[in-house]
């Protein structure tokens, strides 16, 4: 057990959630709870939209594998992550303006809220919750796992006790503090991610004696590791372009992106996050894969990929340094997970519970409600991490390409195609959320690309067919009944 | 529908230059990291102790964006409000 870098790490997570919960209280709002707890009274300025982007992004990226694949693939793995710098600009740009206008008038609180007020149809509504419960539920285990193990590799306190440190630190926050405090922290993490990275890495080629010296150790072991290929050449460039889509472009359509981006105050705030979103995931994602390529010539032989940043960290830090930069990449799996969560339970209350279970219900009673389904979904996640069942691990594997094959084109045509309609909605849905699984399931990365490709062609198409499709049809019904 | 025609005009017009950028970006990308990095590795150039084609491709890219964003924001993006006047969220 490393006592110094345990007590660094501890009292940094406590800061920044003490800072985090601080912060939100300062705002006086009198808007309505649900406005409030889930979408932060729409009061985000630009620098805490940028970052709590960025953070959010951290579950996109874990699910590349970050720094430990880049560790064992080499440079052509830090070139396939740098797609996700798209996001920092082209999210907020695509869904736009136009996704705040709307959604205002809308008066939607939720990206089902978007959908259902667009397409008006119950089964988008209950399809599109049912999407977000199962698979975002699913990609929380996951990372209560992986935050579990780091703090476990880090402190060497036993898995058990690292969940459980874990789990009530989260709980405790996201229960009282709702989506304005989970914001805030993000903006928190963000900003040592900026910084933590930038120190690890200078650290790193200080250890390796230059990044020339680093180069010719990682040729000398395997020359494919700083070519863009990967270790094995295997990383073909239709496959790393794919990427664009998955981590990239595609990220739009995730339901704790879009949340985000009806969260914002101005104009103004959405263009300075814009600006600074762009330079904050560029410089993370770059210096975080690299950190991984890099330790390779200094600390060989590692072998559980999540292990790589904490074990290289406590090699070319001083240990009370190492727990605070490493208070970074923890923190990042705990504010997703606060946001994912939050997520969920929105889509049990709002979009269950308020449409179709009992709609006239009262203020008290949806804040208390809405506090007791964090809190239980919290618990419930706490016991399938404990012994995670295989379904949960194999539905993970499905959560972010499927999400986005599911809502991609609901979303994106919704917005700007005006023939754009229910049929071709629910088509689409059911189109990407199929394909996607099918090809994963038995044919993963048909035409030498990512499977979420595929998928999202085949659901623009369904889109646009059965759009064009139904609306003939009302059509034709319109003219016989008149 | 009855938000203003204009600011949807607006809104629509910055989507399609997010779209031209992510078009742009992904070009830059891709010409560098496989028009430089497909040669042999031992015939690779250096800058700065990395690879030339990492260099540009990674690197400069994300700097050439970072630019390029913050230019196309200050220059091109409108500041308009996104109240809407019929309903306010109270």
């Amino acid at each position: 057990m490393n006592t110094e870098a345990s007590i660094t790490l501890f009292t940094s997570i406590a800061l920044i959630f003490f800072i985090g919960f601080m912060a939100s209280r300062q705002q006086k709002t009198n808007q309505s709870f649900i406005l409030d707890y889930y979408l932060g009274g729409r009061s985000l300025g630009g620098f805490v939209l940028a970052m709590t982007m960025t953070a959010t992004y951290g579950s996109a990226s874990s699910f590349i594998g970050g720094p430990g694949v880049a560790y064992n693939e080499g440079l052509g793995w830090v070139l396939l992550s740098v797609t996700q710098v798209a996001t920092g600009y082209f999210t907020l740009m695509i869904l736009g303006k136009k996704f705040a206008l709307i959604t205002k008038q809308y008066r939607a609180v939720t990206m089902v809220d978007f959908l259902k007020t667009r397409y008006q149809s119950k089964p988008v509504v209950i399809l599109s919750a049912l999407s977000i419960i199962v698979f975002l539920f699913s990609a929380m285990a996951a990372q209560w796992i992986g935050g579990a193990r780091l703090i476990e590799s880090l402190t060497g306190l036993s898995y058990h006790t690292a969940l459980l440190i874990f789990v009530v630190t989260v709980l405790i926050y996201v229960t009282f503090g709702g989506f304005r405090a989970v914001t805030f922290t993000d903006a928190i993490q963000g900003s040592i991610m900026f910084i933590g990275t930038f120190i690890l890495l200078i650290a790193i080629i200080i250890a390796g004696g230059g990044i020339s010296s680093i180069m010719t150790d990682l040729q000398t072991e395997n020359p494919n590791l700083i070519s863009p290929f990967g270790a094995d050449g295997s990383l073909t460039p239709t496959y790393v372009s794919s990427y664009w889509v998955l981590v990239g472009v595609g990220v739009v359509a995730l339901p704790q992106i879009a949340v985000r981006a009806m969260s914002y105050q101005n104009a103004r705030s959405y263009h300075r996050a814009l600006i600074i979103g762009t330079v904050v995931v560029g410089v993370i994602m770059l210096n975080m894969h690299l950190i991984g390529v890099f330790a390779r010539p200094i600390l060989p032989g590692i072998e559980v990929g999540d292990k790589v940043m904490p074990l290289v960290a406590l090699e070319v830090l001083p240990a009370w340094l190492s727990g605070i930069v490493l208070a970074a990449p923890l923190a990042a799996i705990m504010s997703t997970v606060d946001s994912l969560l939050l997520l969920v339970s929105s889509s049990i209350v709002k979009d269950v519970y308020i449409n179709y279970i009992n709609p006239a219900v009262s203020q008290r009673h949806v804040r208390r409600l809405s506090i007791i389904i964090t809190g239980v979904l919290g618990i419930i996640v706490y016991l399938l991490a404990v012994q995670p069942p295989d379904l949960i691990i194999w539905l993970n594997l499905f959560a972010i390409g499927g999400l986005e094959a599911v809502f991609i084109w609901p979303i994106v045509l919704g917005l700007y195609w005006k023939n754009a309609n229910k049929d071709g909605a629910l088509a689409s849905m059911i189109a990407g959320m199929a394909s996607y699984m099918i090809f994963e399931t038995f044919s993963p990365n048909p035409f030498g690309m990512h499977s979420v490709v595929t998928s999202m062609a085949l659901a623009l198409i369904a889109f646009i067919c059965f759009s064009l499709v139904g609306n003939k049809y009302r059509q034709q019904r319109a003219s016989f009944t008149n | 529908m009855n938000v203003n025609k204009d600011r949807i005009k607006i809104a629509h017009k910055e989507a399609l230059i997010g779209i031209g950028l992510v078009l742009f970006h992904f070009i830059w990308w891709f010409s560098f990291a496989y028009g430089l990095g497909s040669t042999d590795v031992d015939n690779y150039s250096y800058i700065l102790g990395f690879p030339a084609w990492f260099f540009y491709s990674c690197i400069m890219g994300i700097i050439v964006m970072s630019i390029f964003v913050s230019l196309i924001v200050k220059l091109f993006f409108t500041e308009i409000s996104l109240e809407n006047e019929e309903f306010e969220d109270r």
